[in-house]
Parts: C-alpha cells; structure tokens; sequence
C-alpha cells in the first residue's frame, strides 16, 4: 500500500507564514500549486509572473523565482518570460479583477496566442485587496462597496464567464473550473491545477484553472459561510467542469 | 541579411537600419504594436527575427508589448519594442514599472504629431514625454536623440549597452522624417561589451535562493533606499555618459542649440550666416537625459544670449534655462508640428536673436 505523507510542500519557502485573512481560499490554491509543482519537480526551473491584488503575495510563500506585473499584465509578461526562455516553466497566478477587467486583452490574446503559459485565476466576486468593490466576476444582486444595492443590469451589467471564454479560444489547451469548498472538490482542483501544468510541459498550448474562492472579510461572512456561498450562490452561475482539454478525446 | 550589411555602404530608411542595427546588436526579443510612422520596424524584425530563430511577438496592444519586454528583461536577454508618440503614451505605466524594476528595456520612439491622434508628420513634441515621462513616481529614461540615420545605428547600438550597464529603461528617440528617409549607412559589429547580468537575472531558482523582481515595497524604509539607488544611477550618468555637439563655441555671441534631425537644417542655416561673419555658436544634445548641463552653464559664462530651436511649442527650452540658471537670456523658436523650419527660415529667425 503506497505510503502518504503529509508534510508543508517542498516548493514552499521555509518557515512562511501566510498573511491572508482567516478563511481566505487563497492558502489552500497556493498550497495545491505547491503540491503540483513538487510532484512535477519544476520547482528550480519555474518562473512566476505574479500580479496585483491579494494574489501577488504568492512570491512570499512559494520558493520560485518571480516577476510582479503591473496590474493585469501578468500573462503579458509572462508571454515575455516564456518567449525569452521557452525552456522554463511559466505561471502566472491572479485575481478575476486583474485577469478578466484591467487585464482580459492580454489573457485571452495569450490563450489565442496559444501561449505554452499556465495560469491559475482567483474568482472571489470582488476586489478583495481593496476593500470589496465590484469586479467583472460579481454576481447580480451581490452587494458591494460600489454596488450598493446590488449588481444590477442597468447600471454594472453583467458578470463573466471566465473558464467559458478561455476555452473559446483556438490556442487553449485546457481550461477548467474548480471550487475548494470540499474536500472532493479540493481534490479536483489540484488535478485541474496538475493539468494545466502538464499542457504547458508537453508543449501543448495555454492551461487554464479559474478557481471559485471565498473572501469573507468582505463578503463578511465566517469562512463556513463563505464555502456555503460559493456552492449555494456562485456554483449555479459559475458551473465548475472541464470546458475544453484537448488531451482527452470527447470531453470537449 | 545582417550579414550581409555588416562593413558595406548600403542605402536604407531610418526605420530599416534602426531595426537592422538592433539585430546586430543582439536584441533577443521584439514586441510590438503598429503605428505610423514607425511600422517598418516592427514589419522588418517580424521577418529577420524569425529568420534567426529569435522571439517575435505581435501584441494585442502598446500596453501588452512593454510589459512582454518586461518579461523578457526579467530573464537578461535583450528585449525591444518600437512605437511613436500617442502609442508611446500606453506604455508610460510599463516603463515607470520597469525603471523601478531595473530592467533595461530598449524602447525606440518615432516621434509624430500630437497631442492625442495628432497626425503623421514629423514632431519634436515628445521631448518631454521622454525625459520627463508619464508615469508615476520618481523615475528617468535614458534618451538619445539621432540626427541623422547613420546616427540612428550608432546610438541604437548605444541604447543597447548603457541600458544594460545602468539596468534601466533607454529610449531612442527619432523622428517622423528620420524614420522614413533613405540615407548611406554603414553598420560594422556591435561594439560594445556584453554586459554579466547573471547576478539578477531569473532563471529558475536552482541552487540559490529565490529572486524576486519587483517594484512593490510596503514599507517606507526600502522604497526610499531603492529610489536613492535609482538616483545614484542618474548621477553616475550624468556623470560619464553626456553626449553632444558642439561647433563654433570659441568666438560665439550667440548660441543656437537644437535636437535630433532639425538640428541639420539649423546647422547649415548658422554655417551661412557664419559666412557673413554672423558669430553664432551651435550645440546639439545628443543625450537628453542626461543633459549636457555642465557644458551649457560653462558656455552660458562665454556667450551674450542661447536661442533653443525646437518643432514644438518649447519643450526642451525648460532644460536649457534650468541649465543656464538665469546666466544668459534663453530665448525659443520654433513650429508645433510638420515639415521643418527651411534653412532661410531659421537664418530670419536666428538673425532676429542676434538684435
């Protein structure tokens, strides 16, 4: 019987401490990214484009060498990183604000481009680094600092879809969405993770995860509400799946 | 082709021999955006780059292309990007990024009419874009200003290695009519060292600790250190890297100083009237930034008066009075836009100064 381990990932720094707020989704994605990138031992080869948001402290934890992009253009520089030296291991890891408002030309022009680029996109329904203003992912109804009332369609229109939209797009290899809200579903989306980062290994085209995660200091909720939320409200619009995968023949 | 140019007179537009000479010169990586009247550039290395088996990207945007030069700085290699005026107005939030990032991004700049859409004809209006830039924070561009398209080779090659060296951000900055004239160039090798940036360089982080480049400091102590480190760096510049050209200073009364290819017309139009014993100086900054302030404040101590020739509405006029420090009268000619002041032109107007 094959034995497991449990242990803090080597891909991690030593001795990090995380400083994301209690309940926060963001420790358990960047744990799993560490988990994939120690099984897949790219570690020491790996370069990470990281953006800004709460994301960008990712290079404190992980043990990776890294570039902060200006906000949006993470996957600009990281076309930048990868074309430069095509034989390392790219990733960016964002936020739905920085991936899918400021920075959706530069992401799905890299998806289009068919970059061999991996990246791993954070949908929390917010700006959560400053503060709880609506984003591109907000639901409709959802109450935020700059909504009020509630989204509604008259004045903010309407969210995006961001694993469909990846999938759209010819250069996309694998584009899927995961939630973190069980154990099982955990378990999913470190395989969706590993898969968006073998495509990239084989040479195969642009990987893609958008991972459904909570904000409870801004949606003010505890972080057992905040999970109940995310596959009460979140899940119906945002159905977690596989959206295209071109290593597997009839799933797509 | 690059071979087949190096050591032989060729006739070619400024647009052809600025891309050509930056092969030469080893640029790894192009990114760019179309823009009159600097499209051949990113037309030629799209073809020669993929010849050579280097990095060519079409970018989605001016904004996506320097911040790919970002990336690709991020890893040592030598990264470009070609733009012109309005375009170059996307890219100020990269390049503020990628000075406090210390990487050394080549940027050439094909000036044009503005503000906004402006037009297609030649413009000096982008002095200040340049050394002054839009982005945020305390930053500089290194900026060097061809005057003629042999220049332009030269000092591409230049912007090359001083971005290296200092690890900061450099612009070429030509013009419209640089751009799309056909002059005999030549191009020779590359002819500075190459610069060991294996110190900083991301390549995975194998056998050392993790580097991380970036522009963020949360706390106030290391940002003020990091931008101090920044202007260390100026100062070295100012220091040993001006560049200018300088004629007929002994004996002037006047000083005429102009950039980049007006400068020419300005320069045949004060040889005239030197023939008719006009004592007229003439000085051309080749470095904008650095500017030649120590030349121009000893020289502001010999002549009566400094006249600043620009086509635009005064613009590096600021820096020639910041220079001169109240020494001298500085006084401004110039056009917004368009076709260049004629040599008879700037005769009638540099007589005017003499009164």
């Amino acid at each position: 019987m094959e034995t497991q381990v449990f242990k803090v990932p080597d891909s991690f720094k030593k001795d990090f401490k995380y400083t994301f707020c209690p309940g926060c989704d963001h420790g358990v994605a960047i744990r799993l990214v560490a988990e994939v990138m120690d099984e897949l031992g790219i570690r020491e080869n790996t370069i990470a484009a990281t953006s800004i948001g709460c994301s960008v402290t990712i290079y404190d934890f992980l043990n990776i060498d890294a570039i902060e992009a200006p906000h949006g253009r993470a996957l600009a520089v990281a076309t930048g990183v990868k074309r430069a030296t095509p034989d390392k291991f790219v990733f960016t890891y964002q936020g739905d604000g920085d991936f899918a408002s400021i920075g959706l030309a530069e992401s799905l022009h890299s998806a289009l481009r068919g970059e061999c680029l991996s990246s791993i996109c954070i949908n929390n329904t917010t700006y959560g680094m400053t503060g709880g203003q609506l984003g591109p992912t907000t639901l409709l109804g959802q109450v935020t600092t700059t909504s009020p009332t509630g989204r509604n369609v008259e004045y903010y229109g309407y969210p995006i879809k961001i694993a469909e939209h990846v999938a759209l797009c010819d250069g996309t290899a694998f584009s899927a969405r995961v939630s973190l809200d069980t154990i099982a579903n955990i378990r999913k989306a470190k395989q969706a993770i590993k898969k968006a980062f073998e495509v990239q290994l084989n040479g195969l085209g642009f990987g893609f995860v958008e991972i459904l995660s909570t904000c409870p200091t801004n949606w003010r909720m505890s972080p057992e509400k905040a999970h109940e939320r995310v596959r009460n409200e979140m899940m119906p619009i945002f159905v977690p799946g596989i959206y295209k995968d071109i290593t597997s023949k009839g799933n797509n | 082709m690059v071979e087949c140019l190096t050591g032989k007179k060729v006739l070619m537009k400024g647009n052809y021999a600025i891309a050509n000479a930056a092969v030469i010169a080893g640029c790894d990586c192009y990114f760019g955006y179309p823009i009159t009247p600097q499209s051949e550039i990113g037309e030629f290395m799209s073809g020669k780059m993929q010849e050579l088996g280097r990095a060519y990207v079409s970018a989605e945007s001016e904004l996506a292309a320097i911040n790919m030069c970002i990336g690709a700085c991020s890893t040592g290699k030598k990264a470009m990007t070609s733009s012109s005026s309005c375009a170059i107005s996307l890219m100020q939030e990269g390049l503020s990024y990628a000075t406090s990032d210390e990487l050394p991004i080549v940027l050439i700049s094909v000036m044009r009419g503005g503000p906004g859409l402006g037009n297609i004809f030649p413009s000096q209006g982008d002095y200040n874009q340049a050394t002054i830039g839009g982005g945020d924070g305390d930053y500089k561009l290194i900026v060097l200003s061809p005057s003629n398209v042999q220049e332009a080779i030269d000092l591409t090659y230049k912007t090359f290695y001083l971005a290296h060296k200092y690890r900061n951000p450099a612009m070429l900055l030509a013009d419209g009519l640089l751009g799309q004239m056909m002059e005999p160039v030549e191009f020779g090798k590359y002819p500075y060292a190459e610069i060991d940036n294996s110190s900083w360089a991301l390549s995975g982080a194998k056998g050392r600790n993790p580097r991380i480049i970036r522009s963020y400091s949360p706390t106030e102590g290391p940002q003020c250190e990091h931008i101090r480190h920044l202007f260390d760096k100026y100062k070295q510049l100012e220091e040993n890297e001006v560049m200018y050209e300088e004629l007929y200073t002994d004996d002037a009364d006047l000083l005429v100083l102009s950039f980049g290819s007006l400068s020419r017309n300005v320069k045949a139009a004060i040889k005239q009237l030197r023939d008719q014993g006009m004592k007229i100086g003439f000085f051309r900054p080749i470095t904008l930034f650095p500017f030649p302030n120590k030349r121009l404040n000893e020289l502001s101590r010999k002549v009566k008066k400094f006249l600043t020739i620009e086509v635009n509405m005064g613009q590096m006029v600021r820096d020639v009075r910041l220079a001169v420090n109240g020494n001298v009268p500085v006084e401004f000619y110039g056009k917004p836009v368009g076709s260049w002041p004629s040599v008879e032109d700037l005769q009638t107007a540099i007589e005017r100064a003499m009164i």
